[in-house]
């Protein structure tokens, strides 16, 4: 009866599948041990070299216009800085007219993040010479994990500073505004500013790393295949 | 492999594009609206609007307050040109002003003066071109009477007055030009109270300067005590609404120290409606308490003096509609202007539908007088009128100009101001009949808009045309430090002379003959008469003794127009220049021996070089 047969089945599988996932994992284990190929490492280096100028140009910029500001305030957000436009003046006259609105200033030392992110976009350095140099695709996964999670983080991070921003006005402000979300991308009005926020060439760079990772390990599954196959 | 290989360089070098472009995509260089370039046809049919040919005259007066250069200043319009500059709270070399005995007198020890609001006076509500006056921050009015271009008095400081803000607005037919205290103090002037007592130590005034109907002769007429709040700008009703005036105020709070945040507190603080008629019978019949030196009128206990009208936050501007029937205030810290309906007020004044009191003076529910909450934009400050049923109101934070509908409150059209636009001035735009035709903005920031001349820039103002339904911008132009009000007139409606008649002429020392000059001593005190005509300045010598007190006269017997004669004495803190037909006096110790050349400072002919003479001292 195919009713009675059921439970034999089904008490069948489970082993079937055990042996599936057992063999899975080592496969798993066997790609993750598997040496990298020439290219990956080479791939590691240029994720590597990706890094470095984030050390020198900005993650973010953020640029405001209004009829009395034909040229613009400019912001640049540094992974170390904040850098204003006219000689650094334009962060001043921002915070000037933030102040009416009761917003808090912009100001370096709120930023924690400068004190963590060139650290921790060095120790990627590191890491990517590690797995570039000892080679085995763990280290290309572990780097990748990882630096997926910081830079999620990282974006989270900026997105949870701006809205703080926005939000915490003071109550006793001369001028009382909704609390807002400042613009992570493009162009929003805010009062009487225009307002354009864009991510920046440090910004593109880390995006580029996580392509590269991702390319590396792309073609550490490739070549892995290839090599079993 | 290999095309593995060549699958992820091309995957790189596609990847590396996009990012590219894009990163491509970043800030403007320039805002939205600063792309927009005039056509050609509007630049040319501007251009056409503006020009003033040579030789032909402009078409309005704009009177221009100097704010704190304390002069009032004249242009041409449309033309924009600078015609001429009328000396009032400070001294101005160009014309002598505050060198000779009499206006040195008239300013007093204070040589410094910031004027805010020229007030033409008004007939029927409608510019006489009589006079304009003029506030000072120091309690003063100065009064100059258009017929010559001349400040004629400054009255003040008048006591308990303290910061003349509010003023010097005038009533329609030019009974009172208004004072108002924008930093209230412990008074009489001169009572100490320590800050932290502001709010019931420290008092607010409002007064009305009582203008001589044929003389134009200033005098305290009324004077009512006020809470202390800043009370910051005015108008008289007209019409309908005649016989009462206007006074915004901020910092109803009654707060101290850090005001920007201190006194912005509450949604809505005040405009004062004052009964001047009221007024006007109450300081007749002598109600009041002495302080300082005049009475005081007590608005708690006399009921119907003074109302309060609750108004967007930290209200600037108000301004009563040419009918009448609507009193238009601006929280400048709100994005709307408020139209209160005067039908409205007084309905709720009769009906007694107040919200409270502030120190006696009761405040009328907002709800029940306002008409409209007018969307005009960010910032707005102060509204002028066309014709037309239009009101133009200055937008600072927009830093435009908004044209909306009175009645029907609807916001048609907007322009923009270079930049952060403070009062506005419409051509009779305050009047009872507005012109329309022509709106002047008056921008406190002109950055880039001309060529630099350094740190301390220019004030820039702009010509709008407002005849159409469309504003349009159609002149920059350049107005000295630093306009704040400024009054449009029709040409035709100020008639000034040219020269002074000989026969009006009553100076004491007033000589029309050179037989006449020389020098009369009684005692230490020496007359010295001269007269001036091209191109001598007679007597050509004279002598005085060292320590005399010397008094020179100087008349100019010309009576041709544009022949002004100076008069510089070197080494002294003296010169004048006397117009054709005018007498001015100088008053001085004479110092040790020696001479000192006198001449003509201001060209006057072919010969004006010749123009000189000898001062010996013995």
């Amino acid at each position: 009866m195919p009713a009675a047969r059921l439970p034999a089945a089904a008490s069948a599988k489970p082993a079937a599948e055990a042996i599936a996932v057992r063999n899975f994992i080592q496969t798993v284990n066997r790609f993750l041990d598997a040496p990298l190929g020439v290219l990956p490492r080479l791939l590691l280096l240029l994720a590597l070299l990706c890094l470095i100028p984030t050390y020198f140009t900005p993650l973010y910029n953020m640029t405001m216009f209004a009829p009395q500001y034909q040229e613009g305030l400019r912001m640049d957000i540094y992974s170390y800085k904040l850098a204003g436009g006219h000689n650094n003046q334009d962060i001043k006259e921002i915070n000037l007219l933030n102040h009416y609105i009761g917003m808090r200033d912009l100001v370096s030392e709120e930023f924690t993040e400068f004190n963590w992110l060139p650290f921790a976009i060095g120790i990627f350095g590191l890491l990517f010479l590690r797995a570039a140099v000892l080679g085995k695709t763990s280290h290309l996964v572990d780097v990748t994990v990882l630096y997926v999670y910081f830079g999620l983080f990282a974006l989270w991070s900026f997105g949870f500073k701006m809205y703080q921003y926005g939000h915490h006005l003071d109550p006793k402000a001369a001028v009382r505004v909704e609390p807002f979300m400042p613009p992570m991308f493009g162009y929003k009005k805010l009062a009487n500013f225009e307002v354009y926020s864009y991510p920046q060439f440090g910004s593109y760079a880390l995006t580029a790393v996580a392509v590269v990772l991702l390319l590396a390990f792309y073609l550490a599954w490739r070549q892995w295949r290839g090599d079993t196959a | 492999m290999k095309s593995t290989n060549k699958i992820a360089i091309l995957a790189i070098v596609v990847g590396i594009g996009a990012l590219g472009l894009v990163a491509g995509n970043c800030a403007p260089s320039a805002p939205k609206g600063a792309k927009k370039t005039a056509a050609v046809s509007d630049t040319a049919a501007a251009a056409m609007k503006v020009y003033v040919a040579p030789g032909d005259l402009d078409e309005y007066y704009l009177f221009a307050s100097g704010g704190h250069s304390g002069q009032v200043y004249v242009y041409g319009l449309p033309s924009g040109r600078h015609l001429s500059t009328i000396p009032v709270f400070t001294p101005y070399p160009a014309t002598g002003y505050g060198f000779d005995d009499d206006s040195k007198k008239m300013l007093g020890d204070l040589t410094w003066g910031d004027a805010h609001h020229p007030a033409l006076s008004e007939t029927n509500g409608d510019y006489d071109g009589r006079w304009l006056f003029i506030n000072d921050m120091n309690a003063r009015i100065a009064r100059i009477d258009l017929r010559d271009f001349k400040t004629k008095q400054i009255i003040g400081p008048v006591p308990n007055v303290s910061g003349n803000h509010g003023s010097a607005f005038v009533t329609p037919n030019t009974e009172y030009s208004v004072m108002a205290t924008r930093f209230s103090i412990p008074i009489p002037k001169g009572t100490a109270a320590e800050v932290g007592k502001y709010a019931t130590d420290y008092k607010g005034v409002v007064t009305g300067i009582k203008v001589d109907p044929k003389t134009g002769e200033m005098s305290v007429g009324w004077q009512i005590l006020m809470p202390p709040f800043d009370y910051d700008l005015g108008d008289a009703g007209k019409l309908v609404s005649n016989g009462w005036v206007f006074f915004t105020s901020y910092n109803t709070e009654k707060a101290i120290g850090k005001l920007e945040v201190t006194s912005a507190q509450k949604d809505r603080d005040y405009i004062a409606a004052v009964d001047w008629k009221m007024a006007e019978q109450l300081a007749a019949k002598g109600e009041g308490q002495m302080i300082g030196g005049i009475k005081v009128i007590d608005p708690a206990k006399n009921p119907g003096l003074v109302y309060f009208l609750p108004c967007g936050k930290s209200p600037h501007g108000v301004d009563v509609s040419p009918d009448g029937k609507y009193i238009i205030g601006s929280g400048k810290l709100q994005g709307v202007t408020t139209a209160f309906n005067w039908e409205k007020v007084q309905t709720a004044m009769r009906n007694k539908d107040f919200t409270g009191d502030e120190d006696g003076i009761p405040v009328l529910k907002y709800e029940s007088i306002k008409d409209a909450e007018v969307p005009v934009g960010l910032g707005p400050l102060h509204t002028q009128f066309g014709p037309d049923g239009y009101a133009y109101t200055s937008l600072f934070v927009d830093s435009a100009i908004a044209k909306w509908k009175l009645g029907t409150w609807e916001v048609v059209d907007k322009v923009p101001m270079s930049y952060s636009i403070g009062h506005l001035a419409a051509a009779e735009g305050d009047t009872v009949s507005p012109d329309g035709k022509y709106l002047v903005g008056l921008n406190k920031l002109s950055h880039g808009r001309h060529l630099s001349v350094g740190p301390s820039q220019p004030e820039s103002s702009q010509l709008v045309d407002i005849s159409e339904e469309k504003m349009k911008l159609i002149l920059d132009f350049f107005t000295e430090p630093e306009p704040h009000y400024a009054q449009i007139v029709k040409a035709d409606k100020i008639k000034p002379i040219e020269v002074y008649p000989k026969e009006e002429n009553k100076h004491p020392y007033a000589i029309w003959d050179v037989k006449d000059a020389g020098v009369t001593r009684n005692g230490n005190k020496v007359l010295v008469k001269v007269v001036e005509v091209r191109s001598t300045i007679t007597p050509t010598d004279f002598e005085v003794k060292e320590g005399d007190e010397v008094t020179i006269a100087i008349t100019n017997i010309e009576q041709t127009t544009d022949e002004l004669h100076g008069f510089g004495l070197l080494d002294y803190n003296i010169n004048v220049v006397v117009d054709p037909g005018e007498t001015k006096t100088v008053t001085f110790t004479a110092k040790k021996s020696g001479v000192y050349p006198y001449y003509c400072t201001n060209f006057c002919s072919a010969l004006h070089q010749e123009m000189q003479g000898y001062m010996i001292v013995r």
